[in-house]
């Protein structure tokens, strides 16, 4: 596969969000936003040691996709590119790679957190995370999307 | 036939990623109730449902060729 090539993929290699940022560049654009997700090592005051993430790679793929075009209907003239790690990754690792570039920076910032938003929504990705004591798929995390993290999501031990 | 595809947490809980059953002219609903209530997994009620990877109702009538997918909470970013 040559993520050269590609806008939209999942992928069980790390992801260089340097590629994912090149996708978009083009003379039109004025700005380019990007959002990177990493494996956070604490949640709500449990250690990660590492996580897991699994895809159904064809759909998920579609759905980046359908997600980009939702993008181009909201703020015109968009262009988006979004990569999602599956597999192990250690703690810091990029899960998500997004970038969209507009001609102006207000659409490229709401762009970008539009496309993270869904993601969490429709994308069909799990995460697991694995712990000292324990491992667990993580389900629905929509009451997150607030944008205002609770207490306890920053709190280190 | 139709392929019946799982993941994450309901992976674990059918102990398997995919079946195979004879359902062509049944509804998803239907499927699910004839093939899959045996293997008790409590998170398959949760679970959104995507045929030929777009997400559909319990009442799609599945063809022969479909590939049904149920899909558990998601968690990717």
């Amino acid at each position: 596969m040559n993520n050269l090539e590609k806008m939209f993929w999942v992928t069980n290699e790390p992801i260089d969000a340097g590629i994912v940022i090149a996708n978009v560049v083009r003379p039109e654009a004025g700005a380019i936003s990007t959002f990177i997700g990493i494996a956070r090592e604490f949640t709500k005051g449990k250690r990660t040691l590492f996580l897991e993430y699994e895809a159904y790679v064809p759909m998920a793929e579609k759905k980046l996709e359908e997600i980009a075009k939702e993008i181009s209907e909201q703020w015109p003239d968009t262009q988006t590119s979004i990569a999602h790690r599956i597999g192990r990754l250690d703690i810091s690792d990029i899960a998500v790679a997004i970038a969209v570039s507009t001609p102006h920076r207000d659409h490229a910032f709401a762009a970008s957190r539009y496309a993270i938003e869904r993601i969490k929504e429709i994308v069909p990705i799990w995460k697991r995370e694995n712990w000292e004591d324990g491992t667990k798929w993580i389900g629905d995390q929509k009451e997150n999307i607030s944008g205002v993290p609770v207490k306890e999501d920053v709190r280190n031990d | 036939m139709i392929k019946v595809l799982f993941f994450a947490g309901l992976k674990e809980q059918a102990g398997t990623d995919n079946m195979n059953v004879d359902a062509d002219g049944l509804t998803v609903r239907e499927m699910r109730e004839k093939y899959l209530t045996d293997l008790n997994m409590p998170g398959l009620s949760q679970a959104m449902i995507a045929v030929n990877e777009e997400y559909e109702g319990a009442e799609t009538i599945l063809r022969d060729g479909d590939i049904v997918a149920f899909i558990p909470p998601v968690s990717g970013g």
